[in-house]
């Protein structure tokens, strides 16, 4: 766990002071959760575009693992993305980097996504921390994201995932 | 397929490798499919001057989704993912080959599952995205 006080975490070696607690504030804020609708024709695009071989994928019947990937984000008007395109994601501090790259995920599976599933995702930032790279500063963004299905009154466990977004 | 058992499956399995070599098509395909609008993955003007890659960006979790079909197509219907992760460690650019594959690590008979190390590695054999993914193979 990074040390609260200053966005550092022991071993890291070399960093800097870029996280203030300002920034360190926003650990353990949630979305407000987020329906979605799981239609096979979304399947079926996605596993064409990620080239999927296996049959109950390309017929939309099952949804591959990591077919929710940003599926969470909030449906952004043209006008409103960010210069580099990507959507305002409300659920992150002002950072001092701006600039976004892919980091790395973690799931556990319970149960499969089919068609017609009807969605509930809720996710909460869980850490903040800063690294020094080769190529300068980085802050790492940490979320929780938990997705259950609705099950008429019931809501049931389908998957959780850790989420690593990085900013250089 | 000969029937996936954790009593006959050894550590050092290798499971089957598969090459990839994205295309300008097939990023726009997956970056619609995801409703990701991210110029780095279309836009080489932005990509090169203003975040000073040397090229389009292939998807970290395109190779991710990558990484974990390695894991799907050796079970097919034998078995489940359980947990799945990856990591992007360095980046990879339009018209890269690039080559996914794995190897299973441990075999836990008792609970009938199975710890499986991946990797995406790039044409000099750099491993750019590694990976684990733990399945249960059915009894």
């Amino acid at each position: 766990m990074s040390n609260r006080g200053n966005g550092r975490r022991e071993g890291d070696g070399d960093q800097g002071d870029l996280i203030t607690p300002e920034i360190l504030s926003w650990i353990g804020r949630s979305d407000p959760p987020r329906r979605l609708e799981v239609t096979r024709r979304d399947i079926m695009k996605y596993a064409i575009a990620t080239e999927q071989r296996l049959e109950k994928y390309r017929r939309g019947d099952e949804a591959p693992p990591m077919f929710l990937y940003d599926a969470h984000q909030s449906l952004t008007p043209i006008e409103a993305l960010r210069p580099d395109g990507l959507w305002v994601d409300t659920l992150l501090p002002e950072l001092p980097l701006t600039r976004v790259m892919a980091g790395g995920i973690r799931h556990k599976y319970y149960r499969p996504i089919t068609a017609g599933d009807r969605l509930v995702v809720t996710r909460t930032l869980t850490d903040i921390y800063e690294k020094h790279g080769t190529s300068g500063p980085l802050i790492f963004v940490v979320y929780a994201l938990k997705v259950e299905r609705e099950d008429g009154e019931q809501r049931v466990l389908v998957m959780e995932e850790t989420r690593r977004r990085i900013f250089r | 397929m000969p029937r996936l058992s954790t009593h006959t499956l050894d550590v050092g399995t290798r499971l089957a490798e598969r090459t990839f070599e994205p295309t300008a098509v097939s990023l726009f395909l997956y970056n619609a499919a995801i409703w990701n609008a991210h110029r780095i993955h279309y836009d080489k003007a932005y990509t090169t001057e203003v975040e000073r890659y040397p090229g389009i960006v292939v998807d970290g979790p395109l190779q991710g989704d990558w990484l974990s079909q390695v894991v799907t197509e050796w079970l097919g219907d034998q078995g489940e993912l359980v947990e799945f992760e990856y990591s992007n460690r360095r980046a990879a650019y339009l018209g890269e080959r690039l080559c996914s594959g794995g190897v299973v690590t441990t075999v836990d008979q008792a609970a009938g599952t199975a710890t499986v190390e991946l990797y995406i590695k790039n044409a000099e054999g750099t491993v750019i995205s590694p990976g684990r993914a733990v399945v249960r193979l059915r009894a």
